[in-house]
């Protein structure tokens, strides 16, 4: 689905990503972890474009987005919904507004229907009772949780989260991890930078380890946790397990 | 008693004789009329300006339009207004017979389109980059983006300076009397001229503009409690 070919990416003088070959497949729930400034999240920037490529070629469904007209990269932004650290909600609009402004404004649905899209979301997320709220007045962990909703709106085919809860009080992480496994369980394809060990475990297909702007090793949970091979890796997991 | 009959007379010989105050009713007519054109010039000029800079501060792009907006910046903001009202009466529209209060428009809208732009300019920056990462990643386009996600946050944020601009304004079309407009200030003027007892009518005058500007000031601050309301909401 995602193919990643000889990726680099500088700022200035800042090497950040050297020579990243990756592929990721439909249906994979795949998650990245590492010490900050390893470059994890710069990658999954990359996969949407959100920071273009220094050079190297990213394909999405066998397009190759790094030579794509902006036009095709708005386009195919719809299809890869993206999850901030820091929510992004937009402050100004009410939560359901938040949700349907996208579908509405690309012309993608009505306002009826993208209203009763919305509804269901919220009704997945748990938070239909918050719909003509504004974001101001709801928690953190309900932030990310319509964070997410709003991305779902766009019926993406593979999302992407960027630490989706290293901004939330500990005692909310877990609603937003129990929506993503929820995702998870039906089927879609995932990528998540994050430092939750426990979700990478039970959750992830594949496990990667990135330091220093390459992929040092990944593989399934179970061996990547119980027996890692690099000693960069070894030395990290003992530091946070 | 000499000094409230000398007060008596002096209101009577200013104001009440032969009409004199329609000298400040009509100056002040006037007066409003240039400042709400020019308001409404300086602010679609400004948010033009604005966007036109604000897109090539965060995208690279506009590049000529760009530099052709910060030629406009500096030589309006560098001069004084009443220099640029005299240059474009006498110098631009100085063989053409026309319109002086369509002038004083022209030039105060530019001049307040400038000041605009950079207060406007400060709110778009101020927007937390997230919010154009948010919008694009759900597949809005720059300016779906701009205009759906930025643009009503920095105009809420710039509400209350943009405000402070127009009293601003409203003073500054004041010199409007140098290309013989009937103006306000050119009004008390007028009736000095006449009267030759310069107390009364400049009182009057300024008395006018203080009072109006209370208003808007009034009007500003409680614009920006029901904004700050709106945020805790």
């Amino acid at each position: 689905m995602i193919s990643v070919k000889n990726l680099n990416k500088s700022f200035g003088e800042l090497h950040i990503l050297k020579d990243i070959n990756e592929e990721i497949h439909k249906g994979e729930k795949v998650v990245i972890i590492g010490p900050s400034g390893s470059g994890k999240s710069t990658f999954l920037r990359c996969l949407n474009l959100m920071e273009t490529p220094t050079s190297g070629e990213i394909f999405f469904e066998d397009v190759d987005i790094t030579k794509a007209s902006i036009k095709e990269v708005n386009f195919l932004r719809r299809k890869m919904g993206m999850v901030f650290q820091h929510f992004n909600l937009f402050p100004h609009l009410t939560i359901k507004k938040n949700i349907t402004l996208a579908p509405i404004k690309l012309g993608i649905m009505t306002k009826e229907e993208a209203d009763k899209r919305a509804m269901e979301l919220l009704e997945k997320v748990g938070l239909a009772d918050k719909a003509e709220h504004y974001p101001t007045q709801i928690s953190g962990g309900q932030k990310q949780r319509i964070a997410i909703a709003r991305s779902l709106a766009m019926n993406p085919e593979v999302m992407l989260f960027d630490e989706p809860t290293s901004a939330l009080d500990p005692e909310m992480v877990g609603e937003v991890l129990n929506l993503m496994k929820e995702l998870a369980d039906d089927g879609m394809t995932m990528v998540v930078v994050t430092h939750e060990m426990g979700f990478a475990r039970e959750v992830a297909s594949r496990v990667m380890f990135m330091e220093n702007g390459r992929i040092l090793e990944q593989g399934e949970p179970e061996t990547f946790f119980g027996n890692p091979q690099n000693p960069r890796l070894k030395e990290f997991l003992s530091k946070v397990l | 008693m000499g000094f409230i009959n000398s007060f008596k007379d002096s209101f009577y010989e200013n104001f009440i004789a032969e009409d004199r105050w329609r000298y400040l009713t009509d100056g002040l007519k006037n007066t409003l009329l240039i400042t709400i054109l020019a308001v409404i010039i300086g602010i679609i000029l400004g948010f033009i300006v604005a966007i036109i800079r604000a897109t090539h501060d965060k995208t690279g792009k506009m590049k000529i339009l760009n530099f052709l907006s910060k030629i406009y910046l500096t030589v309006i903001r560098g001069t004084p207004v009443v220099v640029q009202l005299l240059i474009i009466y006498f110098v631009i529209f100085g063989s053409v017979d026309i319109s002086k209060i369509f002038v004083a428009v022209l030039a105060f809208g530019l001049n307040s389109g400038a000041y605009v732009a950079e207060i406007v300019r400060s709110g778009i920056m101020s927007i937390d980059n997230g919010q154009f990462e948010a919008g694009s990643s759900l597949g809005l386009s720059y300016r779906q983006t701009m205009t759906n996600i930025i643009l009503p946050q920095a105009f809420k944020n710039v509400l209350p300076a943009l405000a402070n601009e127009f009293i601003v304004l409203l003073k500054e079309t004041s010199v409007a009397g140098y290309i013989a407009i009937a103006d306000l200030t050119k009004g008390g003027d007028t009736i000095i001229s006449q009267t030759f007892n310069p107390f009364l009518p400049l009182i009057a005058v300024a008395c006018i503009y203080l009072v109006m500007v209370m208003f808007l000031t009034h009007l500003i601050t409680k614009l920006e409690r029901r904004l700050a309301k709106n945020d805790k909401r």
